[in-house]
């Protein structure tokens, strides 16, 4: 459903290539792991999928295909009809990523107010079965809440509720869990299992942390320095890491028994 | 509603210290009352007499509460010069003053606030230069200079209105107030370009937020981020900058008034200092802090339903 | 590839113009400022008299130049006064914060309710004017606005790790404020001064303009565009000269103080 050829990004003010050379494919209903280092290129490449690549400040080639759609080069028009209704994105700072002005509800209705002619009543109606969808508890008062209001976490999944009220193909997770304690990212991630099951909404996962990719994807992509290094079965990759890289990744993870490496 | 009426007493505490502020520093610059009176002539005897009179020989926190009492009950004491209620001689002034503070008010509201959005984004390059060198232009405009020019253009060569002929408001309404669009012109071009320098760095500094990025993520253009997001989160210091301002087109004034010969607070201020007319003095500068406290209060109130999180604990951040 | 500051080289090419000529000013003019009937009265502007004449038939480009020069100096030490003591506060309370430290905030908030322009025309108004009491009635009214922007420089910087580390090596309090502390706030109160200085400008003129300031002889422009006004239909060149030279003065300053704002900010 989404496939991304031959990606290059290069930022005006930079020497190196922010991306360089990235193809991959998700399925349908799939989760795929994006992980790698910070400035390996993975948030780049999806925020060209997101459509938020500042496009007048980089060079940019290559065709991102999500079903029979070309987003890397289309026009803005086209582009804001898919951003929000066909892509849901959620960020890694919750509390930054809200408006600290807007209702929590306004905040998750506000994809169905951009691409729908839907009523305020149906509009509220949605957003307190998304907010459901992402288990809050007493959604009524959740929705006439401020971000402030709320801790990390359930803004967290007011976000996740606001990227998937309109029912996207797609879920571009954007370190969605590094910002939270460690309880609270394992709930996290189940939820977002949970949705995935239910919705059959494909993911995008991005992590630097190959543990917790290993936990809800079943195929990784691993990045650096702007190119994939390597790419497969997440177990596969695992237990048997080809690429030098994904080895010191691998190896990076702490484990129970206290060793640093394998 | 608790938050407004704890503002509200913050309000007349303030107004306790402005007020106390002024009349003590009166006292002392002021010297002895009778003694501007009565000139160099002044006998020991007759000061005594005079102050006795008027009660100046009292303690002076006596006298200050009496006198603060004033501002309730009207009695602001007597002027020295025109021997009347000070009340009186400010009441027919105060609309003038105020028709050309609200005018010039509307008029920076109208003309800065789009200019101010439309200006945001060109936010580098020539473009952005252009704007900051026309608003740092437009910033170095002193009122005085631009009433003269007004009054150079429109009154002696164009001939759209008499200069030094204000016909007063309960004579001719709309004829003051066409008077008074020249004043409020002069004193709105600094504070226009002010006020837009503010905005624009505000939106271009929230336009960086994370919140946008949000936004445009779920199709919104340009406009709707802007309407949606951007403007309410730009608006608080905005407001307390209004509220600034308002004070200052009244700071103003005083001076244009002069320039245009407008017989409003301003000009009475001027003369009466050139009198030494203390009462009348003393009563302006107070008036004028109460309305600086009260448009800082208001615009308190305002932000705090613009952003919620100022009701917290009655405006902590 | 560093950007250029535009705003800081037009500022100060142009600022460095009219100080030029204030300097100038100071040791030559074409004219003797005050000396009647150099020329017609009301000539407009000629070879002889490059701003024309008014109506003693003064030299009008010889007045503005001694004009310029002493709004100038009223401003530069007004600011310096200002500046000097606001920043002396503002470092102290900001620095140490405390009991004292508050009281002076809330003291400063109520003086913050009085217009500036307003308390300094009553004071010179009562003490009588003058330079020097115009420049001593603005420079203490500058005080508060300069107390406040260092106070808030210097208290965000009180427990930033280096100057905790200074502070652990034995360093005493005053080498810390002014070694450590200080060139650090120069971003924020460079532009600041630069806000004072045009402020200072603009009260200046304006209280001359209303006849309470400086005195005749001493002259300033603001007292010259209320001369000016009175003959605006027979030599509206007057007022325009004056005028025009306030606006570049505040300008060429106001260019500067944006290009040290800018120019703090990228430094962040």
């Amino acid at each position: 459903m989404l496939e991304i050829q031959d990606l290059h990004v290069r930022f005006h003010n930079r020497q190196r290539e922010a991306v360089a050379g990235v193809s991959f494919k998700i399925e349908d209903g799939e989760i795929m792991g994006l992980v790698g280092e910070s400035g390996s290129g993975k948030s780049v490449t999806a925020m060209s999928v997101a459509g938020l690549l500042p496009r007048k400040q980089c060079d940019y080639s290559g065709r991102i295909m999500l079903d029979n759609c070309e987003l890397l080069h289309a026009d803005r028009k086209v582009l804001r009809q898919v951003q929000g209704k066909d892509i849901g994105v959620v960020f890694q700072e919750p509390m930054n990523a809200m408006d600290p002005l807007m209702k929590i509800g306004k905040q998750v209705e506000e994809c169905l107010k951009v691409h729908t002619q839907m009523k305020a009543p149906e509009r509220k109606a949605l957003a307190l079965d998304a907010l459901r969808a992402v288990e809050l508890k007493n959604v009524e008062e959740v929705y006439e809440k401020y971000p402030h209001e709320l801790s990390g976490g359930m803004c967290q999944r007011a976000m996740i509720a606001a990227a998937i009220v309109s029912k996207p193909k797609l879920l571009l997770l954007d370190e969605p869990t590094t910002a939270l304690d460690i309880t609270i990212q394992s709930q996290i991630l189940k939820l977002l299992k949970e949705l995935n099951r239910k919705y059959g909404i494909s993911m995008l996962f991005i992590s630097h942390d190959l543990n917790v990719v290993r936990k809800l994807c079943r195929r990784v992509v691993v990045m650096q320095r702007g190119l994939v290094v390597e790419s497969g079965e997440t177990d596969s990759i695992f237990h048997n890491p080809q690429h030098e890289y994904t080895k010191k990744l691998i190896a990076a993870i702490p484990t129970r028994e206290g060793r640093g490496s394998l | 509603m608790k938050y407004a009426a704890k503002k509200l007493l913050m309000l007349l505490i303030t107004m306790v210290i402005v007020s106390f502020l002024a009349f003590a520093a009166f006292e002392l610059i002021s010297g002895s009352a009778a003694d501007t009176m009565l000139g160099t002539e002044g006998t020991p005897e007759q000061i005594a007499a005079l102050e006795e009179k008027l009660g100046l020989n009292r303690p002076f926190l006596v006298r200050y509460f009496e006198w603060l009492g004033g501002f309730f009950t009207g009695n602001l004491g007597n002027s020295f010069r025109y021997r009347q209620p000070v009340a009186q001689l400010l009441a027919p002034k105060i609309g003038v003053t105020l028709c050309l503070s609200l005018m010039s008010f509307l008029l920076i509201l109208v003309v800065s606030i789009p200019l101010g959005l439309f200006s945001a984004r060109y936010n580098r390059g020539i473009k952005d230069g252009i704007w900051s060198g026309l608003i740092q232009f437009m910033m170095a405009i002193p009122p005085f200079f631009t009433g003269v020019m007004l009054t150079w253009v429109f009154s002696i060569i164009l001939r759209f209105y008499n200069h030094g002929q204000f016909p007063g408001l309960g004579n001719d309404f709309w004829g003051s107030v066409a008077y008074l669009v020249y004043p409020a012109v002069a004193i709105s071009i600094p504070r226009i370009a002010m006020t837009m320098r503010m905005l624009r760095s505000r939106i271009q500094n929230e336009m960086t937020s994370g919140y946008v990025r949000t936004a445009i993520s779920r199709g919104n253009d340009r406009k709707q981020v802007l309407r949606g997001h951007v403007l309410k989160n730009s608006l608080v210091p905005v407001v307390t900058f209004l509220a600034q301002t308002m004070a200052e087109i009244v700071a103003a004034s005083v001076v244009v008034e002069q320039v245009f010969a407008i017989p409003g607070l301003g000009r009475l201020l001027v003369s009466s200092i050139g009198d030494r007319d203390f009462p009348v003095v003393q009563a302006l500068v107070v008036i004028l802090a109460f309305w600086v406290v009260l448009a800082g209060t208001l615009a308190d109130i305002i932000n705090q339903r613009i952003d919620p999180r100022l009701r917290l604990g009655g405006g902590a951040k | 590839m560093k950007k250029r500051n535009w705003y800081l080289i037009f500022g100060s090419v142009l600022a460095g113009i009219v100080a030029a000529f204030i300097v100038m000013g100071f040791i030559w003019t074409p004219y003797d400022p005050t000396e009647m009937m150099t020329g017609p009265k009301f000539d407009a502007p000629s070879l002889e008299h490059i701003m024309g004449t008014d109506n003693f038939g003064r030299d009008i480009f010889s007045r503005i130049l001694q004009g310029a020069g002493s709004t100038a100096l009223i401003a530069l030490s007004t600011v310096l006064i200002g500046a000097a003591a606001g920043i002396f506060v503002g470092a102290v309370t900001g620095y140490f914060g405390g009991i004292v430290d508050e009281a002076l905030m809330r003291f400063n908030d109520a003086l913050t309710a009085f217009p500036s322009v307003l308390v300094a025309l009553v004071v010179v108004g009562v003490l009588g004017g003058g330079k020097y009491n115009v420049i001593l009635a603005l420079g203490i009214v500058f005080i508060p606005s300069f107390a406040r922007v260092s106070r808030t420089a210097f208290a965000a910087l009180r427990n930033v790790n280096y100057v905790k580390s200074v502070r652990l090596m034995g360093a005493n309090p005053a080498r810390i404020i002014c070694m450590h502390i200080l060139p650090n706030t120069m971003s924020v109160l460079l532009p600041a001064i630069t806000i004072g200085f045009n402020n200072a400008v603009l009260a200046e003129a304006s209280m001359s303009y209303l006849g309470i300031g400086v005195k005749p002889p001493d002259a300033s422009l603001g007292y010259m565009l209320s001369e000016a006004q009175g003959m605006l239909s027979l030599a509206p060149w007057y007022a325009l000269w004056t005028g025009g030279v306030i606006v570049v003065m505040i300008f060429a300053v106001g260019l500067i103080g944006e290009g040290l704002q800018r120019r703090g900010k990228e430094g962040l």
